[in-house]
């Protein structure tokens, strides 16, 4: 009875979180330019299937150009961060170094309140550098995060110490630790980080608003709220198909790697 | 003495990122606060404290910040409830409970472009979802959601909660999982009741998932910017223009880069004060771990 009762109440949830995406993907299939469907006509007589051909080559919008933009800059920023953020949580955590304390502080401290308020010096700072409408100003902002420096701390702080020492006295310098020793142990944490990372990444809006104005340059995010403002304005079928094709991406990669990334918050120790 | 320099020499690379990125940047946007600034006219002007006059005389950046007070009010405490009822229900042992853990994160992981797309047709008057199932019910089924002075930001919040409930429920449930069985057998032998074991045993031990999760929300909350910008631009009538829209319209609409700042300052003031209380518990926690 209370199974049954977990059951309905799950299932109803459900429903509930994955109403908008079906209902998305329905109105996608709907003639373009058609009214608003009613709820009884919700499912089309005829799948439109070409509305999504119609999206991803479209030549006034480059989707295509937009989701290698999103795919180049996640890989950057996520690759940068797991070696930024890793050889900086060893230090904090497997060396004894004066000052390392306050050092932990203060990037504890940045995750609590940065935010809005560097927007506006980042942005003249990257326009000092002509780095505006690169692919610099969307990369090297991203390299590094206090979050992924206090988790990956945290889990380095767990690995036993005995394990670095026996390496210390085979002559392995810390470089040597880092990379054979403590990084292969933190797998699990790397790879929470890098799923975390590349999550805030691609559906990152409002920096690749302000640091990119030509088309070959946006961010698929940035791209569909172009499309949805201009092109698509009042054509809910290709605005849903758009949405739909920039949805896809993450949704197959979250399903396939969702297994161990949920192991992974719970292992890393973010309590 | 040379573990020192290799301590740093591993540091500095992040070290040097956060001076450049976060904590220059901050100390910067302090002195433009003190400037008059149109970006597309000239060089910042030294204005004194004419910036922090204008924005409190004005009444309006004020509004944005209640505005954003409202939002955070109501979304936060009530999204940690939902995600903890959420959390209780899926971390039973449950056949196929990873698929519903799964499906429940979905909306976290999205574009919030999308989403907010989504939402506006899920708002639309008559045809939209909500108006659907109001009409279904028998209740009146014409509100414009997001155009209704009295619905906008109620309607922001509901759907701030459907996106940041994965997250929030992933945190409880690791949290959950780290409660020993044991605490519960031996509630159980004292005879106390359901109730007895969530609020004596599962909430308290719970306190430092609490806190996190309630920081993380009030900060994200507190700087709320996209769902503003795709489906309401601060309207209707300024109820929803919450402060993060407020300052990026007064930056990249207006090009006001001093009040901007100034703004921005007081911001971080705000959610400053706002995370000093739970950021002493959580610093207090991780020195444990030292």
């Amino acid at each position: 009875m209370r199974r049954a009762l977990a059951y309905a109440a799950l299932i109803a949830l459900a429903a509930f979180l994955v109403a908008p995406f079906a209902w998305m993907v329905l109105v996608s299939l709907h003639p373009t330019r058609a009214p608003i469907p009613d709820y009884g006509e919700l499912i089309p007589a005829h799948a439109q299937w070409q509305n999504y051909w119609l999206v991803l080559t479209n030549s006034e919008v480059p989707v295509a150009r937009f989701a290698l933009n999103s795919v180049f800059v996640a890989v950057c920023v996520v690759s940068g961060q797991l070696v930024v953020c890793s050889l900086a949580a060893y230090g904090l955590a497997r060396i004894r170094f004066p000052g390392a304390d306050a050092v932990f502080f203060l990037f504890v401290a940045s995750m609590m309140f940065a935010g809005v308020v560097t927007q506006i010096p980042v942005y003249l700072l990257m326009r000092d550098l002509h780095w505006l409408d690169t692919y610099a100003a969307l990369v090297v902002p991203g390299l590094s995060s206090a979050f992924n420096v206090f988790l990956l701390r945290q889990f380095m702080v767990g690995i036993p110490r005995e394990l670095d020492e026996a390496s210390q006295i085979d002559g392995a310098g810390h470089l040597r630790i880092y990379a054979q020793v403590v990084m292969p142990l933190c797998k699990p944490a790397l790879a929470t980080a890098a799923a975390f990372t590349f999550f805030a990444v691609w559906t990152d809006f409002f920096w690749p608003l302000l640091a990119t104005n030509s088309m070959r340059m946006r961010t698929l995010e940035v791209g569909l709220s172009i499309f949805k403002n201009s092109y698509g304005a009042t054509n809910w079928p290709l605005q849903m198909a758009a949405a739909v094709v920039t949805l896809m991406p993450m949704v197959v990669v979250f399903v396939l790697a969702q297994r161990w990334f949920v192991r992974g918050i719970q292992m890393s120790g973010i309590k | 003495m040379k573990s020192r320099r290799t301590g740093w020499l591993f540091v500095a690379p992040a070290l040097i990122h956060l001076a450049v990125f976060a904590i220059g940047p901050i100390a910067y946007a302090v002195i433009l606060s003190f400037t008059d600034w149109n970006i597309l006219k000239g060089g910042p002007r030294f204005a004194g404290t004419g910036n922090f006059a204008r924005i409190f005389d004005d009444g309006q950046f004020l509004r944005s910040l209640m505005n954003s007070f409202v939002y955070t009010a109501a979304s936060v405490p009530l999204g940690m409830a939902v995600a903890l009822g959420v959390a209780l229900l899926v971390s039973q042992r449950l056949k196929g409970i990873t698929f519903f853990r799964t499906v429940f994160y979905l909306p976290a992981v999205c574009s919030q472009v999308a989403i907010a797309m989504v939402w506006i047709y899920i708002y639309l008057p008559k045809k939209g979802l909500v108006n659907a199932i109001l009409g279904w019910m028998g209740l009146p089924d014409g509100t414009d959601f997001l155009s209704a002075p009295g619905w906008a930001m109620a309607a922001l919040v509901f759907m701030g909660i459907w996106v940041g409930l994965g997250p929030r429920m992933i945190l409880y449930v690791s949290g959950l999982l780290n409660i020993p069985e044991s605490f519960y057998e031996a509630a159980q032998l004292d005879g106390a009741s359901p109730w007895q074991q969530f609020s004596r045993v599962t909430l308290p031990l719970l306190s430092p998932t609490t806190f996190f999760v309630g920081l993380t929300g009030t900060i994200g909350a507190m700087q709320v910017f996209t769902p503003i910008y795709m489906m309401t631009k601060g309207g209707p009538e300024g109820t929803t223009d919450v402060v993060g829209y407020h300052i990026y319209s007064a930056a990249w609409e207006r090009f006001q880069i001093g009040e901007a700042s100034a703004m921005s300052v007081i911001l971080f003031g705000v959610v400053l004060l706002l995370s000093l209380i739970p950021m002493r518990t959580v610093w207090r926690q991780s020195e444990g771990v030292f």
